[in-house]
This record gives structure tokens, sequence and C-alpha cells, in this order.
């Protein structure tokens, strides 16, 4: 017994790393923890919290669990960005050791895109989609639960590496033969496969959910070409996943076997062959680019076009943009290992096609900007992020084509100059366009607007910091610095850009904490939103009170234009549409909350917690949990719940939207 | 009052971007900036190629700010706005064909010379006689061995300037990129392959060198010197070094293969087995070499014993006589120069 407790002990909390950093998240966690337990145990919230949010299917509200975890990823992803700047501020700085800082780059990397962009924009999804086409919820609402939840617990997996046996320490692409086995016994790679191929059958799923919901489940009247450019980029990015993502799930799955079963599809030795991987990882590597990136121009195209008072300018070229962009990012992924000696034909071929790319982005970009020639620009902290957008993504996409240029990106290939590159993409693509998304979406959600003063202020410092971040960083690049150095001596010059970059990194973070308390701020004294139109917007979303029932439309809209909503009150009909007649309204049937998706996604956390300390029972036990839910899943055909009319005319009257 | 406060933060953002400007100006031409001063023609047709991708963008990146801040300007909700307020104007087939048109014509600007300079860059120049340097990556240390004289470094590099140097390119450990950026740009080391690259150093000097990928917990010190100097000089060092350095042992290799770091080593002779004879990596040309083991005790079980047998060579005659046929008796298993080969 005492030899068990202290193998556990050994195992999950191994000697030789216990590090003050790791010893301050422990104490950060436990503490959290006791406080939410604390809390919901005094004010008797454990029904509610069960009730209401973990066994819900309503899209709206997984919009907010989304929400939530992408901004405590956020938060956990800025802080391994502030240790590693902070290592990097001055020459042979040791704030934290190499092992630690391998760890930070890792998770820092592998959180921003998986565990915060992603949910970010599921977020958005969850929330927006469905109001936008006039639906009353999602194609398959227990399976989008299922996500949800696949997704949390991967996160949960992933991010509890970090205290209980180590983190990944082999970057967010996880290259073999140095996630091998042999270079990397510890369990932190293992936490990295297993997460990422938890949560990925969690993304796979939404991308089959957003198709269907989108191509099935429009208001009579939506045609494809009258649909708002968001749900035309959910589309287009859902269709992405659903052909990027199985790549990596074998190059996950198949390296699970490698590290678990001691198999040889990419290991040093035995004929394996690492380079296979780096094809896999990319085949899906660059399309995610796009999947993180097209909901931004969405956004974007939503933003400009309400805050311009004005239709999206050249509506056909920006559709056939995206469909352009999302067919032909398949066709790139070889330009992230241009170096790795694939010949001239080869190299000049993924050259090609990604200077292609840039064209009908390009294109996207002069359409915005001819969106407000002409019109009414309202400098909303929405259209500041839309603003700002514009220069940084422009910068970010020509760095990109420089780093296309093949020779050109022989000498830039892994520096700093790249890493400048893809934050300019990233930050001023993604997550731009996500808090432009954020702050022009938030009342629709939460029923009152976020501060428009802080918010500015929030801006400037995200804006400003990223500038002072990342500028330097192309410099830093041109002096030879590659990424994912720990640390470095001080006779390459390159201590005074470093120096710079760190300081802008902390102005990014003051800007988030200023976020936060914006958010918290608001949720106490900002402006209720009691028209459910605060932006004089233009889809149907902003047809709804805001936030919207729980089954969206008493009355499903018929759409007769582009801008449906805009077309409705430039006819005159807005108060129509907004208002239902008492005999109009019937009885519905919505999906009836389950603890299913909840017990899968923790049957899954089993599985992966158990195979990464090859604790093979409680793995078993996992796999039997996941079974179980999966049974009952299927067998369960009591899904849906009735709506008695009255209880929607209720509602209504309520709202003050029932014709007397 | 808030549009007032807009306008004049807007002002502090452009004197910030002017100020950085400036500061990329004054400080673009020091020498820390490594990538702008080549020392090889590798590095300088790169350059050149980066120089003419960046002017172009520059362009694009100018045109949009401009654009961008005249609309901002022009078409702001103030009151009394005299600017035309067009809702109805939302399509323009010209105009998108125009922006359409001109970015292709721009990134062709780009797109000619690189697939030139792609092609160019993969073939050592015809008529030159290369050094060749075989490069090993090892956890953490860079092993380079040069097969035509039999000598061998540990973490350094000597190469005669005006002569294109042919590096072969393996990996016995994860994955790292070579890369001297003064000469030219980075090439993957990947176990099981032989990749190729040619640099040339036209002045003598000395240069750095590190890998661009990470590789493990001491990837800080995948460093390495570039010492370029004069053909005589070159010849000079590697007769010093046949008579004083000593040859690498079997367990020498073992030694270097195991994780760690160390200085710089300098050895006289080496062991054939210790780098792939024949390869599956690809060529100079994009063709591929032919099958290999990258493993010297998995299919050569023959070349250990031979060169465990081989005396070490403590002393300098010793050194002399044998290090040059070991070095050389390898080589011709191997395939022919790639620069002397045609396009498979």
């Amino acid at each position: 017994m005492q030899a068990a407790l202290s193998y556990l002990l050994h195992t999950l909390f191994p000697p030789t790393v216990l590090r003050p950093t790791e010893l301050g998240a422990d104490v950060l966690i436990l503490a959290t923890g006791v406080i939410i337990v604390t809390v919901l145990t005094r004010q008797k919230k454990w029904g509610w919290l069960w009730r209401e949010w973990l066994t819900t299917v309503d899209h709206k509200k997984i919009g907010v669990m989304y929400l939530i975890a992408a901004i405590a990823m956020l938060f956990r992803g800025g802080v391994d960005a502030l240790m590693m700047r902070t290592n990097l501020a001055l020459p042979s700085v040791h704030f934290i050791n190499a092992e630690e800082y391998n760890e930070v780059f890792t998770t820092h990397g592998t959180i921003m895109i998986f565990f915060m962009a992603m949910p970010l924009i599921f977020a958005l999804f969850n929330a927006i989609i469905p109001l936008m086409i006039g639906a009353r919820d999602v194609a398959f609402p227990r399976l989008n639960a299922v996500s949800f939840w696949l997704f949390a617990f991967g996160a949960l997996l992933f991010n509890i590496s970090f205290v209980v046996g180590g983190s990944p320490n082999a970057g967010w692409t996880a290259y073999p033969p140095l996630t091998e086995l042999a270079f990397n016994p510890g369990p932190g790679e293992d936490y990295y496969f297993m997460s990422l191929f938890i949560s990925g059958i969690g993304t796979t799923i939404t991308g089959i959910n957003f198709l269907v919901t989108i191509l099935r489940m429009r208001a009579p009247g939506m045609t494809l070409w009258r649909m708002p450019l968001f749900a035309w980029t959910a589309l287009c990015t859902s269709a992405l996943i659903l052909f990027a993502f199985p790549p990596l799930t074998v190059a996950l799955g198949t390296s699970l076997l490698d590290r678990l079963f001691g198999a040889s599809f990419y290991t040093l030795g035995h004929g394996g062959m690492p380079m296979m991987y780096v094809n896999l990882f990319w085949l899906f590597g660059h399309p995610e680019v796009y999947i993180v990136v097209l909901p931004a121009f969405g956004i974007f195209s939503e933003v400009v076009a309400t805050y311009a008072r004005k239709p999206l300018f050249g509506y056909s070229a920006m559709v056939l943009s995206v469909i352009a962009i999302m067919v032909l990012s398949y066709g790139t992924w070889v330009h992230h290992f241009f170096t790795m000696g694939a010949g001239p034909g080869v190299n000049v071929f993924f050259g090609l096609s990604t200077m292609l790319i840039a064209i009908p982005t390009g294109v996207k970009i002069f359409n915005w900007i001819f969106t407000m020639w002409g019109g009414r620009i309202r400098l909303t902290v929405a259209m500041l992020y839309q603003l700002a957008f514009i220069p940084t993504f422009v910068v970010g996409g020509a760095t990109g084509v420089l780093l296309a240029t093949v020779p050109v990106d022989y000498q830039l290939h892994n520096t700093y100059f790249l890493v400048a590159h893809f934050h300019n993409t990233l930050i001023g693509g993604t997550v731009f366009g996500l808090l432009s998304g954020l702050y022009y979406w938030w009342p629709k959600m939460f029923g009152y607007k976020l501060d428009e003063r802080q918010g500015q202020w929030a801006f400037w410092l995200f804006f400003l910091g990223f500038w002072i971040t990342f500028g330097p960083q192309y410099l830093l690049g041109l002096q030879g610095m590659t990424r994912r150095l720990w640390t470095y001596p001080f006779g390459f010059g390159w201590h005074e850009l470093n120096f710079i970059s760190t300081v802008g990194a902390y102005i990014m973070g003051a800007g988030f904490l200023v976020l936060v308390y914006n958010v918290l701020w608001s949720m106490q004294h900002g402006e209720r939103d009691l028209t459910g139109d605060p932006w004089d917007g233009r889809t149907l979303e902003w047809s709804l009170p805001s936030p919207a029932p729980e089954y969206n439309f008493a009355r499903i809209p018929v759409v007769t234009a582009r801008d449906a909503w805009w077309a409705m009150k430039a006819e005159g009909r807005a108060n129509q549409v907004k208002r239902v007649r008492p005999e109009e309204v019937a009885a519905l049937e919505l999906p009836r909350n389950t603890g299913m998706p909840f017990f899968l996604g923790l049957g899954f956390f089993i599985m992966g917690f158990g195979l990464v300390f090859r604790w093979w029972w409680i793995g078993i036990a996992g796999i039997v949990v996941v079974l179980a839910s999966m049974l009952w899943f299927g067998f369960d055909y009591d899904d849906k719940k009735h709506v008695h009319p009255d209880v929607i005319r209720r509602t209504e009257a309520a709202l003050g939207r029932l014709e007397a | 009052m808030a549009q007032k406060g807009f306008r004049a933060r807007g002002w502090w953002k452009w004197g910030a971007l002017a100020t950085g400007l400036l500061a990329v100006s004054l400080t673009g031409c020091g020498p820390q900036y490594v990538l702008l001063h080549p020392a090889g023609p590798v590095a300088r047709d790169e350059l050149n190629l980066m120089v003419l991708a960046s002017i172009a963008m520059a362009v694009v990146i100018a045109f949009v700010l401009a654009l961008l801040g005249y609309v901002l300007w022009r078409f702001r909700d103030r009151p009394g706005n005299p600017a035309p307020y067009r809702p109805e104007w939302t399509h323009s087939r010209w105009l998108e064909t125009l922006w359409f048109v001109i970015p292709a014509l721009i990134l062709t600007v780009i797109a000619v010379p690189m697939v030139g300079q792609t092609y160019a860059l993969a073939k050592v120049p015809p008529k030159s006689d290369p050094l060749v340097v075989d490069v090993t990556s090892l956890d953490w240390k860079w092993l380079f061995q040069y097969p035509q004289s039999g000598v061998a470094t540990v973490n350094y590099l000597v190469i005669p300037t005006g002569r294109p140097i042919l590096f072969e390119l393996t990996a016995n450990s994860p994955m790292n990129t070579f890369w001297i950026p003064a000469l030219g740009g980075m090439e993957y080391t990947m176990s099981g392959r032989v990749l190729p690259l040619w640099l040339e150093a036209s002045q003598p000097g000395t240069y750095w060198g590190r890998s661009g990928q990470f590789s493990g917990v001491e990837f800080e010190q995948m460093f390495f010197q570039v010492k370029a100097v004069s053909p005589a000089q070159f010849q000079a060092w590697v007769n010093q070094v046949k008579g004083q350095a000593p040859a690498m042992t079997l367990a020498d290799f073992r030694r270097l293969e195991s994780p760690g770091t160390v200085g710089t080593i300098t050895y006289s002779a080496y062991p054939a087995s210790t780098f792939p004879a024949v390869t599956h990596g690809f060529t100079l040309d994009g063709g591929m070499y032919m099958v290999m083991s990258n493993r010297p005790e998995e299919n050569q079980p023959g070349a250990p014993m031979s060169m465990s047998s081989q005396p070490k060579a403590s002393s300098a005659a010793h050194a002399r006589s044998v290090a040059p046929s070991a070095g050389m008796s390898v080589q011709p298993m191997k395939m022919p120069m790639p620069s002397s080969t045609p396009m498979q």
C-alpha cells in the first residue's frame, strides 16, 4: 500500500521538477478550486449549475461556456507568453530554466491555437450563427454539447499536465523524433497527443454540425446568396475542419501508437519516417490557419457594414474569395518546410500556390475599405479593432509573401521574422477579429453593452502593445535570432530589441486586464440593451430581443433580401417582424437537456489520463465510461421536450413582443 | 469629445510609427543585422530577392494605409460631413477587377525571379570543384567531416574562400537546421536522410552558425563558428590538423552521439562508418539518392570491426598514412557529385 502510494506520488510529482512556478500554479489552482466549491455550496448552486449549464444543449449557453473557457485559456497562454518574454528581456536572464521555458513555449502555442482561438470561434458560431440564419438551434444540439465537453475535458487534460507529471516540451508542432519516447520519456508529450486527440474529435463534430446547420436550417427565403458573410465563413470553416482534422487525428493517433505501444511510424530507428509526420501535421496545420482566420474575415464583414451603415461592397467577390481561400489552403502546406530539401520543383509549386492565396485575401481587404467608401463610419470599439486589423493583417500578409518566396524563406525560416509574421496574422487577424466580434455581439449574448470608453483603453493598450512586441521581432529575425531559444548571450546584439519586445508584451498584458475589468464592470453597470438592436444592425439576430429566448424565434421570419433585417427596417416592417400575434404561436419541440455529453467527455478524460501514465486499468475504465455514455445516447429516444404555446406567449408578452 | 480624443490618439499612433521607421532605417545598417550583410553569393542572391519582395510589398502596404487613412478621414460619421453618403453603391466591376489584377501583377514581379532563383540555388555552380563537408547534428553538438581530406571537427568549421562548399546534412538525433546566416539559408538535418546544401564565402572572416529547429533541452548550444580563410591557409590548416590532431575512434563517435554538450574538438581522421555511405535523401538536383542506413551498427556489421581494428592514430605520421585511405575508401560507394549528375 505504502509502496503504491509512493509510486503514485513519485509519478505525479517527480521530485526533480518541483519548481517555484509549478508550486505557484498548484497553490493558485487549489485556491481557485476551494473558492469555487465554497461559493457554489454556500449559495446552493450545485443543482443550478448541473441543470442549467453542465447538461444544457442550448447553443447560446454552449456558446457562453466556450467563451468562458476561451478567456481562461487566453489568460493561461498569455501568462506563458509573459514568462517567455521575461526570460528573453535581457541576455542570460534565468527567470525560468531551459526545461520550464521549453514547456512554456509549447503550452503557449498549443493553448492559443487549440484551446483559445478555436473555442472563441466556436463561442461566436454557437452564439450567433443560428440566430443569424433564422434557426431555432443547431442541426444536432446534443452533438454540439458532446463537442463542447470533448473540448473542455481535452483542455483540462492538457492543462493539468503542468502540475501533474510535466508539460509537453517539443513545441506546438511536436515534431518527431524529438517527441519519440527515447528522446522524451516523460508524460508531457503523451498529454499533448492525448488531449489534442480528444478535443480534435470534438472539433470535427462541430465542423459537421455547423456544416449541416448552415446548409439545411436557414430561414425560408434565405438562399445561399442572401446569407450573411459570417455564415459563409462559418460554412467554409466547417468544411475546412471536416477535411483538415482527419490528417491531424491520424498524425496524433500514430504518434500515440509509437509512444504507447512501440510502433515505429516516426521513430529515428526501425525505418520510421519523421518527415511523414511533418507532412501530415501541416496538411492539417495550414488549413487550420484559415480555420481560425476565416471566421474573423466573416466578423469584419458584418462589423464594417454595420458601422459604416452600408452594405458589404462586392458581396459576390467576397463569397468567391472565401471559397477560393478554402480550396487553395489545402495546397500550400509544404511552405512550412521549404528547408526540408524537397527540391526546387516542389518548393516552387508551393511557393506559387502560397502567393496565389494572397490574391483573394487582397480582394477582401479592398472590399472592406470600399465598404466604408461612401458610408458613415462610427468609431465604436468593434470598429476600432476592424481598423487596426487592416494594416496589421496587410503587414502580416506582406511578410507572408516574403516567406513564400522560397529562397528568402531559406534565410527566414524559424527565425523571429517568422514568429512576428504569424503573430501578425493570428493576433492581427484572428484575435482582433474575435475581439471585434465580442464587442459587437456582446449585447446580443448577454443583454448589455460593454463600456466603450474602457474598451477603447483596452484596445489602444492591446494594439500599441502588439506592435511594440512584434515590430522588433521582425528585426530580430534579420539579426539571425531563431525561435524557441530559452536564453541568449550578449554578443549577438539582440538585447535591445528583445527588451523593447518584452515591454510591449507587458503592455498587451495590461490591455487584457483592462478588457477583463471592462467585462466585469459592464456586467454591473453596462448599458442594458432593451431594443435588441443597439447598433442599428443588418442581420436577423438583431431582430431578436437581447439575449434571445431559449427558442430564439417565436415565429421564423421570411427572408426576402440580403441583409435581411436592414431590408425589413427599410420597408418599415420592423415592428411586424418583431411582434407576434397570439394565434401565430405554435407548440415547439426543443432538445431536452442531457448529462450524457458531460459523462462522455469525462470518460475520455479518464481514459486519456490513464493512458498518459500507462495505468491501463484506469484507461480501460475510461473507455467503459465512454461506451456506456454512447449506449445511453443511442437508446435515449426521449430527447425532445415540448414547449406549450402559452409558455412562448408569456415569454413574448414579457418582452413586449406579443400583439394584444 | 470622444471623436477629438480619437483624433489626438491617432496622431500619436502615426508619430510612433514614424519614429519606429526612423529607428529602423538608422539601425538597419548595423553589423548585427547579419541577414543584411551577406558574405557569400548564396546569401547575396537571397538578400537581393528579399529586397525586391520587400519593396513590392512596401508599395502595397503604403497604398492600403493611404487609402484606409483617406477613407477614414473622409467618411467619418460626424455632423455636417459633406462627403456623399451612398449606401446603394455596393459593387463596381472594374474596381474589383482592378484589385484582382494589380496584386496579381505585383506578385508576378516577385514570382518570376523567385522561380529562377530557386532552381539556380539548387545546383552547385557548374565547372566548380566544391569542397565537401559532411555535417551530422548530434545531441547537442555539430560534427563536421571533410571526406576529401579525412579530417573532422566538432562545433567549428574551417572553409576556404572563393570555392563552393557542398554540405551533406544528416542527423543522429532529433531534427535541427544547419544555418550560417552570413553565407546563406538553412536546411534541415534529419536522421535517415542526407540533404545537400551549397554555400560559399567570398571574403575571409569569422561567421556564426546555429540550428533553427528546436531539438531539446540544450538546443541553445547548437552553435558553431565558421572560419573562412584563403585556400592556401585552408590547406595549411588541413595539414596542421593531420599532423597534430588525434584520429576519431568509434568510441569517440559513440561519446559524441550520447546526449550532452562539448567544446570544440579536432580530429585528423574518422571511421568511415560514422557518416551514411549511401543515402536516400534528396540530391541537389531535386532527385533522390539511393537507400541507405544511417546507423552504422545496423546495416554495416563489418564496418565497426574493421574500424576498431584500425590503430588509434596518436602520432602524426600514423594519422597521415591512415586517415586519407579511411576517408577515401568510403567515397566510391557514394553517388557521383550531384553537380555533375544530370537531372533524373
